[in-house]
């Protein structure tokens, strides 16, 4: 047993135990991390998905301010009864340009991944200033107060800049347009061409009802477009995966 | 600080007497060889119960190996003998569902829809289905229990009252093409003026015509007003809410004689309805659901309470 008794020396030698210690531990790690970079049923790749527009990605950086994740997960597991009542189970696709991901791990409220299009506008805001209004048995706080926040994206570009840096595909001409369509995405009236033809499917209307471009405009917005980006008459996943 | 405890008391209890330990085994078991400051340390064996559960937990790992996905490999995992994955394995629960409903389904779609609830065993599959719909597409707005929320006009869905017609056939083309959406044709459709906002009536006529509303549905109301309402009324809303404020399927005209209110029925609501109009939509269902779920949520819906 002359190799077992070499453990000894480790036992006794703090730098050495340490040093090989990390090093199992990088073992491990390369072991389990490195493959989730070339495997491809982890990197599969969705038609449809694209950056959050400006207004949008506003929404999303509301939701995560508001801690909205602390009661709302974003993850349809792939499980029957999730699937009923939510939809088609989540792909890894969907949430490739959150950062951070909002899948969440508590749901005192409902899943959101896929709530885009389950309710109208007029139900979000209600639901938003008093929820128990439209839905009785809910614990949720109101957030009556976005309503009265005026929003001008005076850093949407550099909002935009900051999220490229972390590898979302936002274009020079996304970033130089970035406070237009901020604007032009809550306004009916506008020219929405170019902004349709830089973020596909966009919706673009008066989200809150009032004038103003306020945070409840861009709540809405990211809340109307979860979910939405994969049209799944067309796509078919790949059932081994 | 002084002692006065008595002598006798101080005296210390005699120590306890502890077995030897080593006593009762039958030779001294080795120790491991380390010795730190004189104490030394026992080398015992693992329990054994610990021992073979370690081992089973090892053989398990590599039966589960062989059986499911595990080691990453260059071009992906290794796929397991089971060929599990939990995305198929959703796929063929829901497809086992189906199939167990298929028969339902088909005599949903088969069977008219005044006669559904003649067949007891298809009225309970209906109704059972129509709830797990209404759940997951209707309560939204009308409300786990399908009571509706007047604050945002979602109507109840729970009393005889109906906008558009509460016969099966009426309540499964509601709930086909919706309400004033534009995503279907036969949506149902009507539109109320804006009295108020377009000019229509004056302020002092909505006045007279809120009171005669008042005085119709059984309510505390301003005599000479409502009298004075009583033409306005015949004039501009008769039409469609009918000369006794009966209200109207054909156009969605709601009943005005009665308690039940779609937004409200005090004086301020019922103002602020006359002066600016207020419209519900709903989203049509034909696309998103299928027939026999939609037949399903209407048997649903027909039995809540006030189906005619």
């Amino acid at each position: 047993m002359g190799f077992l008794n070499q453990h000894k020396k480790l036992e006794k030698h703090a730098t050495l135990l340490l040093v090989l210690s990390f090093l199992v531990v990088t073992i491990g790690g390369i072991v389990q991390i490195v493959p989730l970079f070339y495997l491809e049923n982890t990197i599969e790749e969705v038609e449809g998905v694209r950056p959050y527009s400006p207004l949008e990605l506003t929404g999303k950086r509301l939701y995560v301010r508001e801690g909205c994740y602390n009661c709302h997960s974003q993850m349809i597991r792939p499980m029957r009864d999730e699937v009923e009542r939510y939809g088609h189970y989540s792909l890894a696709a969907e949430s490739m340009y959150d950062h951070p991901f909002q899948w969440g791990s508590k749901r005192t409220g409902p899943d959101l991944a896929r709530v885009g299009g389950r309710y109208s506008d007029d139900w979000h805001v209600q639901h938003m200033i008093d929820p128990q209004s439209v839905v009785p048995e809910s614990i949720m706080p109101s957030y009556a107060f976005m309503m009265n926040r005026t929003i001008d994206g005076e850093h949407i570009e550099d909002l935009l800049r900051t999220y490229r840096l972390v590898g979302v595909p936002y274009t020079d001409e996304m970033m130089e347009n970035a406070r237009a369509d901020f604007r032009a995405q809550a306004d009916a009236d506008a020219d929405h061409s170019g902004l349709l033809e830089r973020y596909p499917g966009a919706q673009t209307r008066n989200f809150d009802g009032q004038p103003e471009l306020t945070e409840m405009d861009a709540i809405i917005a990211y809340m109307q477009v979860l979910g939405t980006m994969v049209d799944f008459s067309t796509f078919v996943p790949d059932p081994s995966r | 600080m002084s002692d006065n405890t008595p002598e006798e008391a101080k005296v210390r209890p005699p120590e306890r007497q502890y077995p030897d330990p080593k006593v009762k085994l039958k030779q001294e078991p080795p120790t491991t060889g380390h010795s730190w400051d004189g104490i030394e340390e026992y080398d015992n064996p693992m329990p054994r119960w610990w021992l073979w559960t370690f081992y089973a937990t090892i053989i398990w790992a590599v039966v589960y190996w062989v059986l499911y996905p595990a080691w990453p490999m260059v071009r992906g995992a290794t796929p397991g003998l089971l060929g599990y994955s939990s995305r198929g394995e959703v796929v063929e629960e829901i497809a086992e569902f189906e199939q167990r409903n298929l028969a339902f389904f088909e005599r949903l779609n088969d069977t008219e829809l005044e006669v559904i609830s003649d067949d007891p065993e298809l009225q309970s599959f209906a109704v059972n289905a129509g709830s797990s719909v209404f759940a997951a597409q209707c309560s939204q707005c009308h409300g786990a229990g399908g009571a509706g929320v007047q604050a945002a006009g979602y109507p109840n869905l729970l009393n005889d009252e109906w906008l558009w017609g509460g016969t099966m056939e009426d309540i499964h083309q509601t709930i086909r093409y919706g309400i004033r959406n534009e995503d279907y044709a036969d949506a149902r459709w009507s539109q109320m003026p804006a009295f108020g906002q377009d000019g229509l009536l004056d302020e002092e006529e909505i006045d007279q015509v809120v009171h005669y509303v008042l005085q119709m549905s059984g309510q505390e109301y301003d005599a000479e007003l409502a009298e004075a309402g009583f033409e306005v009324y015949d004039w501009n809303c008769a039409s469609c809410h009918g000369d006794d404020g009966g209200g109207d399927y054909f156009q969605g005209a709601p009943a005005l004689n009665t308690a039940i209110w779609l937004y409200g029925g005090d004086y301020d609501t019922l103002w602020e309805s006359v002066y600016y109009s207020r419209f519900g939509v709903m989203p049509g269902f034909a696309e998103r659901l299928r027939d026999a779920e939609i037949r399903a949520v209407a048997a649903y819906v027909h039995q809540l309470g006030g189906g005619q």
